[in-house]
């Protein structure tokens, strides 16, 4: 379909961006790779009457190291995250989990920030960011302010920017030595995670010293698998880990929908989180 | 209403677009580019993928206004003098299209696959066309196609001919005019 009427501005600043927005309120919308935005458009689920492109604002896209933090621009495509060397060293689970978003067309364009801002539960970088212990870099009238993923998601595609904010950086603790792997389950292999599960675990002395898991598309927001987390710590044999991963659907709220049932998403969640949770043993 | 000035297949288009124009409708009831064909609703399908800026994209996806400035490559702008790319020619020859609905958006998106590995494995061309889907071929002739360019050219020629198309370029409006500025 033909997405409805609307007014359009492509700031070449991020101040000019965000004065347009707090000028404009509630009835503008930012406009990143247009991924998501696009498709609602288009079958005509959002009415704003200003896109606000902010697609060419310099100083957006690329990472960087800022001492032992990885710094990740919030234009970053989903294409230039995969591919990046910085990323894939220090947060080999991002570049891992963005290869399984959509496909190569759409990871040209969708950005990082994109993904986050539009906070859909069956999205995968949402709980990724959780698992990384991600702090998102927001930008208004009011200034700058940093706000940890664990606080960012606040329900269905709800987060905690305003109207006039601006998502702009994506900072990660850079992990070495940790051993990773983001599961997810699909249909086919461009869609969205029926559930995913994003596995962090730290090994010492042969054990599972910590680790740290974001669940996809078990609730309206990104969650952490805390019970699991909690009875990993020290599992030494598959089978150790096996029965922490059964408690890996504790404490979630998974929906119902034509794909599956929250039991059957509560089946999936634990037995991701077994599979990740092995294979991140084993690639630390 | 927002000026645009985009390169498509070699030509260089100035027009004013409203915001809400979808780059395929663009190319094809402005400019007259049929030859990108629009499959869903829903950005699934990548009938219509095209190149802006030497990377696939699926241009019912984009915004003619995103693409202002930039450099759009279709389906009709590969073959030059008339001749066919190795991709082309090995869709033809392999069989790998029925109907051919899915097939502009087939080759656009293996193009960019061979242009960033010049030398796939079946299972890397089914991850790459993962997001175009075929209704008719099953798609092993797709994929055996995908392969036989890979293996007659160098990754170069398959995947990086140059947007020059058939036609004279020139800068054009929509209507075919060229203009000079
Ligand atoms: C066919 C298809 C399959 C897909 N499959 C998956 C999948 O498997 N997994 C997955 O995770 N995603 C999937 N996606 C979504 C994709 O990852 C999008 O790229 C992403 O969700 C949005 O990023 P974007 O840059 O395109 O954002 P846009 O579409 O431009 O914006 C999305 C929302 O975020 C807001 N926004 C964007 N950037 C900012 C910013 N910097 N600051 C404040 N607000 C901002 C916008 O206002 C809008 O509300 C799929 C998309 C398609 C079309
Ligand atoms: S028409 Fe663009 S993806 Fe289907
Ligand atoms: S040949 Fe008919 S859809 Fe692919």
């Amino acid at each position: 379909m033909i997405p409805p009427a609307f007014d359009y501005v492509r700031p070449d600043t991020l101040e000019e961006a965000v004065r347009v927005l707090a000028e404009a309120g509630e009835e503008a919308k930012v406009l990143a790779g247009g991924q998501s935005l696009l498709p609602l458009l288009r079958l005509r689920l959002a009415f704003p009457e200003l896109v606000v492109d902010v697609g060419r604002i310099p100083g957006l896209r690329g990472v960087r190291e800022d001492g032992d933090t990885l710094v990740i621009g919030a234009l970053t495509t989903h294409h230039d995250v995969v591919h990046d060397p910085l990323v894939r060293r220090y947060a080999g689970l991002l570049a891992q989990a963005t290869e399984t978003v959509a496909d190569p067309a759409v990871r040209h364009r969708g950005t990082l920030g994109g993904s986050l801002a539009h906070a859909d539960p069956a999205g995968d970088l949402p709980a990724v960011a959780l698992a990384l212990d991600a702090e998102l870099v927001a930008v208004g009238p009011g200034g700058r302010r940093s706000v940890p993923a664990g606080e960012f998601f606040a329900d269905y595609l709800q987060t905690a920017l305003a109207p006039d904010e601006l998502l702009v950086e994506v900072r990660v603790p850079e992990r070495e030595g940790w051993g990773f792997r983001y599961e997810k389950f699909h249909r086919v292999s461009q869609s969205w995670a029926m559930v995913g599960v994003a596995a962090l675990v730290r090994r010492a002395d042969g054990r599972i010293a910590e680790a740290r898991i974001g669940l996809t598309n078990m609730g309206p927001t990104p969650l952490r698998a805390t019970a699991a987390e909690q009875a990993l710590a020290g599992a030494a044999d598959p089978g150790a880990v096996a029965r922490a991963a059964g408690s890996a659907a504790e404490g979630t709220r998974p929906s119902r929908d034509a794909s599956a049932s929250p039991e059957y998403r509560a089946h999936l969640a634990r037995v991701l989180t077994e599979r990740a949770v092995l294979a991140a043993a084993g690639t630390g | 209403m927002t000026h645009i000035s985009v390169t498509v297949d070699g030509t260089v288009y100035e027009d004013e677009v409203e915001p809400r124009l979808l780059l395929v409708h663009y190319l094809r009831d402005r400019l007259g580019l049929t030859g990108t064909p629009v499959g869903c609703d829903t950005s699934n399908c990548g009938a219509c993928t095209v190149e802006l800026d030497g990377m696939s994209v699926k241009s019912c996806t984009v915004l003619a206004v995103q693409a202002d400035g930039g450099e759009v490559t279709t389906v009709q702008g590969l073959a030059r003098d008339g001749a066919w790319t190795p991709l082309q020619r090995a869709f033809h020859e392999r069989h790998a299209l029925q109907c051919g609905y899915c097939t502009p958006g087939m080759i656009m998106a293996a193009r960019d696959l061979l242009r960033e590995n010049p030398h796939p494995t079946s299972g890397e061309v089914r991850q790459a066309l993962e997001g175009n889907l075929c209704r008719c071929t099953g798609y092993q002739n797709i994929v055996r196609a995908v392969l036989a360019a890979a293996e007659e050219t160098t990754g170069e020629t398959a995947g990086q001919d140059s947007a020059a198309g058939d036609g004279a370029s020139g800068r054009r409006t929509a209507s075919g005019q060229e203009v000079t500025a």
